[in-house]
């Protein structure tokens, strides 16, 4: 039997690591992130889990500890945001180097300077190479379906990766939502018993983990790596099917609103595809053929997949939570724009840069590109191709 | 029972850490390793590496010279990282899927202990994690080169701080990190050396007795860096015990005890000129920087005594 609750982002996934208790939970805290760690940190000081917490000095040592705990032999998994995320960075790449299935909520919030608490997706993007696999959410629910998800991605016997649940600080870690809990004893048996691989603490068949590998391996111990990630996208699609089958909630790759016979789009993460829901709709009503495009897998991103969604339409904005200081484009839209690159007939693309460290990203924003994608699809003609929206003049 | 600490009994013992790993010839850090597994030699371990000479050395893929289960993670973090596996263990024990009493053992250099790892080992020794570290001391980052390091000495010639017409080597002293991990409060804190080799073996047995954290530093020459002939890794250490620069004790529970004390304490002439990182120093009209060398050691070693002496008599009035 499901539950349905109204709490906030934050405490949904405190409630997911309760009912998946994972053996070891390393925390730091930092804005938005805290309370989701102390919220579980309370579940293992009441008993409630079997948790064994590590609270550790710096997020440079949560991760640390995590790549231990993980290559010991146990279910593992810590929290962060911003500046929390930088400080790991290093270590990102240690843990999906050597195949740690490690899980990570990750509380979009922006990067200093200058210092900023609130929302956006520089944070994520950041880390968006290192080898972790990517889920956003764009509510709680999804946070919190995302995370039960994310045991089964990460610690699958064909990927054995690091996942990053992401969703959007304040906006969706502390508004109060409608969730729908699913029974812990449902959790449990979805996600099942870990089964460790090569763990350290099998002191009887030692292994070495983290050698060093010079040039005559190098190149084809990373090819070997590269190869993992295309098997994500089959393992994500499988363990959705499974999902939906305890929860009625139907997960993929990416979700398409409205695409299917969709001319003009928009492509958005996280908490702001729900205002752009609501604003096509209302284009919608007035005949205007417009979609959405919401990417649920971000890494490894299944370009080809989201390629075909798009191709057919005539014009389509990518909205970026983010910028890539003196790059071209925001990181979501080189995505995309890599997506459609080589097909023949594609729409045209412009990217806008919305949002950044909490900005509220309004109906009229949307109306806005929206607007500016009639006109496009209409005289193929683009004023800008890239530009910030919702500045203050 | 347990193995006893003698030449006879621990040859009959399998050596953990195995030839053929790609130190250099001479280097003290695989005898400093062979030693403390040696001393282990009753429990079953997991070590942690920091990024340095040992583990760039030891593991390169696809041979391993660790007959023990090993993590290498990063430069900084090896304290951090068995903080984790240590953690998991804990948690796996209390789960009764484990039922091994496992030891755990960080060793990393002094550039991963005493400056870049700092924090986390600091961290993981405030959270009272159940594991030795152990800084094996060649006084700078020999791996990237020879750089100085906080532990270089004073006026140790390094590529970073070179002997030059102006600036005789590294000016600042060292620092302290024994008494540094003392001040934690932790069970035991310790330094020794590989040429006093029982002392270092009874203190690496003691402290795995010990439940909680334990910090041992522990000298370990490097010919390359200090420029010093290929086989004297264990003399050099010797003449460091004898003549105080690296003297020998132990902080157990707070009580300091000098664990060896020479007969005849040498003059600290004897252990620079026998490295060519201090030869500048022998150059005419130098003198008094030697001078000033002794002085800190005497220094250093007379308040050592006291310290000694103050718990001393503090336990007899008890
Ligand atoms: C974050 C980071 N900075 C720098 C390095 C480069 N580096 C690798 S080993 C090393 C020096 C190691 O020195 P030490 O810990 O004293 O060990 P040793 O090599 O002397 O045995 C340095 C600077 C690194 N690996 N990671
Ligand atoms: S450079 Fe020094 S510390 Fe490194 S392996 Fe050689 S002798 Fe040992």
């Amino acid at each position: 039997m499901t539950k349905v609750v109204a709490v906030t982002g934050n405490e949904a996934v405190a409630n997911a690591f309760r009912q998946i208790e994972p053996d070891v939970c390393a925390a730091y805290p930092i804005t938005p992130q805290t309370e989701l760690m102390q919220r579980f940190a309370a579940f293992v000081s009441n008993g409630q889990v079997k948790t064994e917490m590590i609270l550790v000095e710096s997020e440079h040592s949560a991760m640390s500890a995590c790549v231990g705990a993980a290559a010991a032999g146990g279910r593992v998994a810590t929290a962060t945001s911003s500046q929390g995320l930088a400080l790991m960075w290093e270590i990102l790449f240690i843990a999906s180097g050597l195949r740690l299935p490690i899980v990570m909520p990750v509380v979009n919030r922006a990067l200093s300077a200058p210092i900023n608490i609130h929302c956006d997706h520089s944070d994520a993007m950041g880390a968006r190479d290192s080898g972790w696999i990517q889920l956003w959410s764009e509510n709680a629910q999804e946070a919190y379906d995302n995370t039960i998800q994310a045991f089964r991605i990460a610690e699958h016997m064909d990927i054995r990766l690091p996942v990053m649940v992401c969703y959007d600080g304040f906006i969706i870690s502390h508004s109060i939502e409608r969730i729908e809990y699913l029974d812990d004893e449902v959790v449990k048996k979805f996600v099942g018993e870990y089964k460790p691989l090569y763990p350290l603490l099998d002191v009887d068949n030692p292994k070495s983990y983290g050698p060093l590998i010079l040039t005559d391996l190098y190149h084809e111990v990373r090819k070997a790596h590269s190869e993992v990630y295309k098997k994500v996208p089959k393992v994500v699609v499988d363990v959705a099917k499974e999902f939906k089958k305890i929860s009625g909630r139907s997960y993929g790759l990416f979700e398409s609103y409205r695409l299917d016979d969709a001319e003009i789009g928009i492509v958005i993460l996280n908490s702001a595809a729900g205002t752009t829901k609501d604003v096509i709709d209302e284009y919608r009503e007035r005949g205007i053929k417009v979609g959405l495009l919401k990417p649920r897998l971000f890494r490894p991103f299944p370009y080809e997949e989201v390629g075909n969604a798009l191709k057919n339409l005539k014009a389509v904005c990518v909205l970026d939570r983010a910028d890539a200081f003196g790059g071209s484009f925001g990181p979501l839209y080189l995505d995309i724009a890599a997506s459609l690159c080589n097909f023949k007939e594609k729409p045209v693309l412009i990217n806008r840069i919305y949002g950044l460290g909490g900005r509220d990203y309004m109906p009229e924003h949307a109306q806005g590109v929206i607007d500016e994608l009639i006109e496009i699809a209409k005289t193929g003609k683009v004023k800008v191709l890239k530009e910030y929206i919702g500045v203050r003049e | 029972m347990a193995t006893p600490l003698n030449l006879k009994e621990l040859s009959k013992k399998e050596l953990r850490f195995t030839s053929g790993h790609r130190l250099c010839a001479g280097c003290a850090a695989p005898t400093v390793v062979k030693m403390i597994l040696l001393a282990a030699c009753d429990w079953p371990v997991v070590v942690a590496s920091a990024t340095g000479c040992l583990e760039v050395s030891s593991c390169i893929s696809t041979y391993t010279a660790w007959k023990v289960p090993w993590i290498h993670n990063a430069f900084e973090n090896a304290a951090a990282t068995l903080s984790g596996v240590e953690t998991m263990y804990r948690a796996l024990k209390k789960q009764g899927k484990i039922d091994k009493d496992i030891k755990f053992i960080a060793i990393s250099g002094d550039g991963g202990t005493y400056d870049i790892g700092f924090q986390s080992l600091s961290g993981a020794m405030e959270r009272w994690h159940d594991m030795l570290y152990v800084c094996y001391d060649n006084e700078a980052y020999m791996n990237t080169g020879i750089q100085r390091s906080g532990a270089t000495p004073t006026y140790a010639d390094t590529t970073t701080c070179p002997a030059g017409a102006v600036i005789p080597g590294k000016p600042q002293q060292r620092k302290d990190l024994t008494k540094i991990m003392a001040a934690h409060g932790i069970p035991y804190v310790a330094q020794a050396s590989p040429s006093h080799w029982p002392d270092l073996m009874k203190k690496v047995r003691k402290a795995l007795e010990i439940e909680g954290p334990k910090f041992i530093n522990v000298f370990t020459p490097c010919n390359r860096g200090w420029r010093t002939r290929t086989d004297d890794a264990i003399l050099i250490s010797r003449l460091a015990v004898e003549t105080c620069f690296w003297p020998l004790y132990e902080v157990e529970n707070g009580v300091t005890k000098v664990t060896f004390k020479p007969r005849e304490k040498k003059p600290v002439v004897e252990f620079l000129k026998a490295q060519g990182r201090f030869k500048h120093l022998f150059e005419p009209g130098k003198e008094k920087l030697i001078a000033e060398i002794q002085e800190m050691i005497d220094k250093n070693w007379e308040r050592l005594l006291k310290e000694e002496e103050m718990f001393a008599s503090k336990e007899e009035s008890q």
